[in-house]
């Protein structure tokens, strides 16, 4: 195994190159699930709960399996629904005009139990149950402590207290969840919008107890997914039951409404934190006491005290079931949540430390890497004409803010790919991976050209099926660290099978064998061959598999933003007007699409800040603004000007970056709108009503 | 005031003309799926739900097709046809993936029933590139990688070949508000921002 060429001996690795799918993804010739169709295929529909909390006494579909075009129904999905969109019946039609005319044709008794939808009201003891059969809605609790907290309070000249409430983003892909399942014999076909094929497959062949084998999962385009579709979900099952009633293909597509209430959100978090710091800014204590809903599932906790180093510390960390849709991890799960608050607090204590914040920072942040990233970012921000806060008169005023973030990452080594040369010269290489938007179809294109020293249209990228060499799912910035390697080294593999065929051809030991830029030469420079002449010597194409080996990548990763803000004060509307991030991902594959995807995070962070927020109407369970329109994210006339800058370690090799630009964004944003208006946030999202009372509440405390 | 009225587009009279154009447009139904309009259950009138002949002239090429009355445009190009260059991402006419250019206008291919476009002429995404030629402004989303996941990119290209007919040299803000009804998850827009400046500069080349 050799390791990456040096980054100014590459053509492909650290440079930009566009996107091998482009071409199709510009024509409307890229197919996507959502554009599939088989013969005979019909269109499936979920009846979802209006009640955030029901038990099911009876399904009448009496007046549903009569109807003409009605293929197949379920009613037996379930007996008890927790949230409002939660399944009840399913049925499929030959169309789907035909199915959703079918969904209000169910006559479903409910037996209306209590619920709650506030995570704050869930707590208490006399709090409606969420499950039944659980004593309280306290899910997993974190009890975290180091060093002697009491003492580091004891120690400190200065301490802040402040309690944080962070709202409920839903992800929102483009394309909807949904699937088509088609059973042949006993084997079971998925073509799925999913960050998962190899997952999707083995979730698949346990629940319906069919071996691995026997199940094929396919995803060759999908629309995005940012978390929300990791693994199976239920629409998954009941696509399959009903294709397997039905005994033809179903297709089964949730609508834009199902996709805010039933697959996926980012937990709330509330999170009252004390801190203490000496009068120079060195840290000295950090107390957290949190918690936060995922509705009926877990995982809303924070990984606290975020960045900077604290050397005492207690947290304390309590999920609450609300009666709303499971969460599901969402870019960088945890992270922004965390971020939002500590950096929120730190500019608090800046303050009243009468220090800068970025010197606090740097002072309290012991990554190497993100010490010289604060200094380039500030650099190139222009962080010195940051004014006071609150300092500005007239209507629009101005203000700065940073934040940072950290993410781990790193490759699984699990990972498998198969590279094939062909007789004819072709090259293709086989990895049950899939492309969420990021490049993966590219990159793994790209390795395999840089390793065999070909032009990147002469390799063809294999991926998204689950019946391709294991790859991990689409998630926590692991896809390319653990693609990269893989690819390469199977590459690297084949192209030593070729030598040996030269090697033997020329009867001369392979080391004879020299293979530079499409040309094999002998040592003694008697002979030489092309590509395609060498490939011509090969009776049956070779076939090599390679798994992950360690030394080609990394993990870990820093990484800061710097963004700037206009606040009419007058309106209370926000205008992000420039955002600088710094960040690192050891060596870049593509840079193009790598600062794509950087900036696709930032704008993402704009989103949850000032925009993005799942309300549920207390009385009724409902969310209001469960549409593209009442629940906004951000658009064109929304974009500030964006500099992103990789801070180079590409000696580390190749490490993931989905999540690391969806982090230092959040906090920065929010203490640029308190520069600028010299009032602090406690609530997102930040929004013109909370802005004006904001300052309202400045001007009344003077 | 007088001046305002007639600005709003909305007088009156038309205001009566355009419920005029409904019953007119229900017994254009009904002469096509041949079931005459009948009174429903709460005194509207209801025209038979059989399906019904129409045509569209899709890229330049002519398809006839049968369709249910309640059957969008984007679900006729898309469903009944195989036109899935076209989005459905809202359908409800709050994000644009569905843009396509119908008359010489773009609009919302989901709010739109298939009927009403009987007879129209419709430019969808697969209708850009001539052969293996892609447009310019196809071109330059790739050159600039303006998509990621690429769910979003037909609609925006379908609004940027509207803007660019309209508007050869946009500055910056026109690209913005020419995009304004679409929207990227993935947030690619300062990408499409790029692409659709450097396709303005090759198609006033001539390219």
């Amino acid at each position: 195994m050799t390791g990456w060429k040096k980054l100014n001996d590459m053509t492909y690795l650290g440079k930009s190159y566009t996107r091998v799918d482009g071409p199709d993804k510009v024509t409307g010739r890229a197919k996507y699930t959502y554009d599939l169709k088989f013969p005979g295929m019909l269109y499936g529909r979920i009846l979802r709960s209006p009640h955030p909390h029901a038990k099911i006494i009876s399904i009448d579909a009496s007046r549903v399996v009569n109807m003409p075009g009605v293929k197949a129904v379920l009613t037996d999905i379930k007996d008890e629904v927790f949230f409002v969109g939660d399944d009840v019946a399913a049925v499929a039609a030959e169309t789907e005009e035909i199915a959703n005319e079918a969904l209000l044709r169910f006559k479903v008794e409910y037996q209306v139990l209590p619920f709650t939808v506030r995570e704050e009201q869930a707590m208490l003891d006399d709090a409606p149950k969420v499950f039944s059969n659980r004593d309280n809605n306290i899910g997993s609790t974190q009890d975290r402590t180091e060093g002697d907290v009491e003492k580091g309070f004891q120690e400190a000249d200065v301490v802040v207290e402040q309690t944080y409430h962070i709202n409920v983003q839903v992800h929102n892909p483009l394309e909807v969840h949904g699937c088509i399942v088609k059973w042949q014999d006993d084997e079971l076909y998925m073509w799925d919008s999913t960050q998962a094929v190899h997952g999707e497959r083995s979730a698949m062949a346990r629940h319906f107890k069919i071996p691995e084998n026997k199940v094929h999962v396919i995803s060759h385009h999908m629309g995005g997914g940012f978390g929300s579709k990791l693994g199976m979900k239920s629409f998954h099952i009941i696509c399959a039951n009903l294709a397997k009633k039905a005994a033809v293909p179903v297709k089964l597509m949730l609508d834009r409404e199902e996709q805010f209430l039933a697959v996926g959100n980012r937990p709330s978090s509330i999170q009252k934190i004390k801190i203490g710091a000496k009068k120079d800014g060195t840290l000295t204590a950090f107390q957290l006491d949190s918690f936060g809903t995922a509705g009926i599932g877990g995982g809303a906790g924070v990984p606290q005290p975020y960045i900077y180093q604290f050397p005492n510390y207690k947290v304390n960390h309590k999920d609450v079931f609300i009666n709303a849709g499971a969460g599901a991890p969402m870019r960088a799960p945890g992270h922004p949540q965390a971020n939002f608050a500590m950096e929120s607090i730190m500019d608090e204590l800046a303050e009243k430390l009468g220090m800068d914040p970025l010197e606090l920072r740097i002072k309290n942040d012991p990554n190497k890497t993100r010490q010289q990233e604060y200094l380039i970012g500030a650099k190139q921000f222009g962080w010195d004409k940051r004014l006071k806060s609150g300092s500005q008169k007239g209507k629009i005023v101005k203000g700065m803010g940073l934040g940072s973030g950290r993410w781990s990452g790193g490759g699984n080594r699990e990972t498998k790919a198969n590279v094939n040369i062909y007789p004819d010269g072709a090259v293709d290489v086989k990895i049950g991976t899939q492309d969420i938007g990021t490049g993966a179809r590219t990159i793994v294109a790209a390795v395999v050209a840089e390793e065999l020293e070909l032009d990147l249209k002469d390799v063809l990228p294999l991926i998204g099926k689950s019946d391709y060499p294991w790859a991990p799912a689409s998630g926590g910035s692991t896809t390319t660290p653990s693609i990269s390697p893989t690819v390469k080294l199977a590459a690297e593999k084949a192209k030593n099978s070729l030598i040996v065929r030269v090697a033997d051809e020329w009867k001369v030991t392979p080391d004879q064998v020299i293979y530079s830029k499409k040309t094999f030469t002998s040592k003694d420079g008697a002979q030489s061959l092309s590509w395609q002449e060498a490939c011509e010597l090969l009776r049956a194409p070779i076939s090599e598999m390679e798994k992950w080996n360690e030394g080609l990548s990394d993990s870990g990763t820093a990484g800061c933003q710097f963004v700037e803000v206009e606040v009419d004060k007058e309106t209370g509307h926000v205008k992000v007007t420039r955002m600088i991030g710094v960040h690192d991902c050891g060596l870049v594959v593509n840079m193009l699409t790598t600062k794509n995807q950087i900036q696709g995070g930032m704008i993402g962070e704009i989103g949850y800040v000032t925009m993005e927020n799942r309300l549920l109407d207390a009385d009724t369970g409902i969310m209001p603004n469960a549409d593209m329109e009442n629940y906004k994210i951000p658009g064109a006339l929304e974009m500030p000007d964006f500099n992103i800058t990789m801070f180079d370690e590409s000696e580390r090799g190749v490490i993931g970056v989905g999540e690391p630009p969806a982090i230092p964004g959040v906090g920065a944003i929010a203490n640029a709108i308190a520069n600028a208006i010299g009032a602090h946030f406690y609530e997102t999202p930040i929004t013109p009503d909370k802005v004006l009372m904001a300052i309202q509440g400045k001007e009344g405390k003077s | 005031m007088g001046d305002s009225n007639q600005k709003s587009g909305m007088s009156r009279r038309n205001f009566i003309k355009g419920l005029g154009g409904g019953i007119a447009g229900a017994t254009a139904i009904a002469a096509k799926t041949g079931k005459a309009a009948q009174e429903g259950p709460h005194g509207a009138m209801v025209v038979g739900a059989g399906p019904v002949k129409i045509s569209l002239l899709i890229n330049s090429k002519k398809h006839e097709l049968t369709v249910d009355p309640r059957t969008t445009l984007l679900d006729a190009l898309r469903n009944d046809l195989d036109y899935t260059g076209t989005k459905r991402v809202c359908n409800k006419g709050q994000c644009g993936a569905c843009t396509v250019i119908l008359n010489g206008k773009t609009i919302l291919a989901c709010s739109m029933l298939a009927l009403d476009a009987d007879g129209a002429s419709v430019e969808t995404i697969e209708g850009l590139a001539q052969g293996n030629k892609l447009h310019p402004l196809q071109e330059a989303f790739v050159k600039h990688d303006a998509m990621q996941c690429g769910f979003c990119t037909p609609g925006f290209i379908m609004s940027c070949v509207s803007l660019l007919r309209e508007n050869n040299q946009p500055t910056l803000d026109e690209i913005k508000n020419g995009v304004a009804g679409n929207l990227c998850r993935c947030g690619t827009y300062p990408n499409i921002f790029k692409a659709v400046e450097d396709a303005a500069t090759t198609i006033k080349k001539g390219g």
